[in-house]
């Protein structure tokens, strides 16, 4: 199995690797190792910098008892020389039992896969997909808010280009929850989304910051997506101890990061702040991913 | 003038396809999606903005001496996609059928979007996502694209 996209995964593999994770979870904090991985050699092909999702793969590696092969840098690679993708992953594929793999281009994973036997995990290809944020995101969720059934989760910046949103949405369809979304028009989550999120979860658009939310996920509005400055400081919005007064007393405020100062620094003490919780959230939950699609091997 | 004498306004073939009821004005584009051009060899008749009883104006293409395989004409349903196939021997239709929007387009229109992977390297695959209006996914971008978005 290679893990691409959220649209269509199973809610039952989403449920094995949540519930895979929780068990990860105090080796993750204890830095001890498990021997999951059999020494197996899992191909890191970073072809885009990463810092977050980089590193906790290597970790995650590292505890399961494998071997981390690749490059963090594209320059370190023949794709600087003009090798296509399809030759750096055939030749992978016969040194790697896995490939994790961010790239540039979107749809570059799921073409990774047709071309590769060991399973393909997708660590961000542009602005389609972040599968495995998704599901750090929703341990998250489910761990500090004791389930996601019946929560409103709302996305807010840029709804349009971010692949954690679009990951995560698709995920959140397998759940009994209302999505909100807050956007400038310009950079809405797209139609075709909306629509097929629609079809399995109630999804409104709203005008202002928390309200009723449980979740505030918010993600960054970058000013290369604005034709001017004047219309890029209308719709950049800053979450500061201020606006936190917006959200309720038991929301908590997740961000995939990196934050350009969407998120003010002083929010950090705020206890409803979770966003590095969050990120230590990916270690088990890839080290989950790993497991399941390495050999389907429990703790 | 009936239809049926339209129909007959440019000779009738002996042997080949009628391709009827795409929508006016598509006719050369229909040409450019089978691939025929320099190349083709048989006899090619084109009318264009012809009256319609069912459809007030129309194209019509005549394909004389080559027939072709059914999954490629079905690629013109992304334009016409009430066109009608008559296949014509020894001048009379012994086939009929309405081109249909094949579920998996390989190789056949690129992804519009610039920044997917098969712009760089590999054959675009295209998935019909819904059919009125047409709606393709690209099956490695993930992006949805309207007929008015592709480019041929």
């Amino acid at each position: 199995m290679d893990l691409i996209t959220t649209r269509g995964l199973s809610k039952e593999f989403i449920e094995k690797t949540l519930s895979l994770a929780q068990k990860f979870e105090p080796i993750a904090r204890e830095k001890k190792r498990v021997n999951v991985l059999d020494g197996k050699s899992v191909a890191c092909l970073f072809f885009e910098p990463s810092t977050r999702t980089q590193m906790s793969f290597q970790a995650a590696i590292s505890l399961c008892g494998g071997r981390r092969i690749g490059f963090g840098d594209a320059r370190a690679s023949s794709s600087v020389k003009g090798e296509s993708l399809y030759d750096t992953i055939k030749m992978v594929d016969s040194y790697a039992s896995c490939i994790v793999m961010r790239h540039p281009l979107a749809g570059s994973a799921a073409k990774a896969a047709e071309v590769a036997e060991a399973p393909v995990i997708n660590a961000g290809d542009r602005d389609n997909q972040h599968p495995t944020q998704a599901l750090l995101d929703l341990y998250t969720i489910k761990k500090l808010k004791g389930g996601l059934d019946g929560l409103t989760i709302q996305f807010a910046g840029d709804l349009k280009h971010g692949r954690t949103v679009h990951s995560l949405a698709y995920a959140l369809s397998n759940y009994d929850v209302t999505i909100e979304l807050f956007s400038p028009p310009n950079v809405r989550l797209p139609a075709d989304i909306v629509k097929e999120l629609s079809q399995s979860v109630k999804v409104k658009e709203v005008s202002t910051i928390g309200g009723s939310a449980d979740v505030v996920y918010a993600t960054r509005i970058q000013r290369e997506r604005f034709a001017d400055k004047e219309e890029y400081e209308k719709a950049a919005y800053v979450i500061d101890p201020e606006l936190m007064k917006m959200l309720k007393k038991d929301a908590i405020l997740m961000h995939p990061l990196p934050r350009f100062g969407e998120v003010s620094e002083e929010v950090d003490s705020d206890p409803r702040a979770k966003y590095f919780e969050q990120a230590f959230y990916g270690l088990p939950v890839r080290m989950a991913v790993l497991s399941l699609l390495l050999n389907g091997r429990d703790v | 003038m009936t239809e049926k004498d339209d129909f007959m306004k440019i000779r009738r073939i002996e042997n080949g396809l009628v391709i009827d009821h795409l929508p006016p004005g598509k006719a050369l584009k229909i040409l450019e999606i089978l691939g025929v051009g320099e190349e083709f060899g048989g006899e090619v008749s084109v009318a264009m903005n012809v009256p319609s009883s069912h459809y007030g104006r129309k194209d019509v293409v005549k394909l004389e001496g080559r027939n072709m395989d059914p999954r490629q004409i079905n690629r013109i349903a992304l334009v016409a996609p009430e066109a009608t196939v008559n296949v014509v021997k020894n001048y009379e239709v012994v086939d009929k059928h309405v081109v249909q929007v094949p579920q998996v387009l390989e190789s056949v229109v690129a992804c519009p979007n610039a920044n997917c992977i098969t712009t760089i390297e590999g054959r675009p695959k295209l998935l019909l996502d819904q059919k009125t209006p047409l709606l393709l996914r690209c099956a490695y971008c993930e992006k949805v694209y309207a007929e008015n978005e592709l480019k041929y």
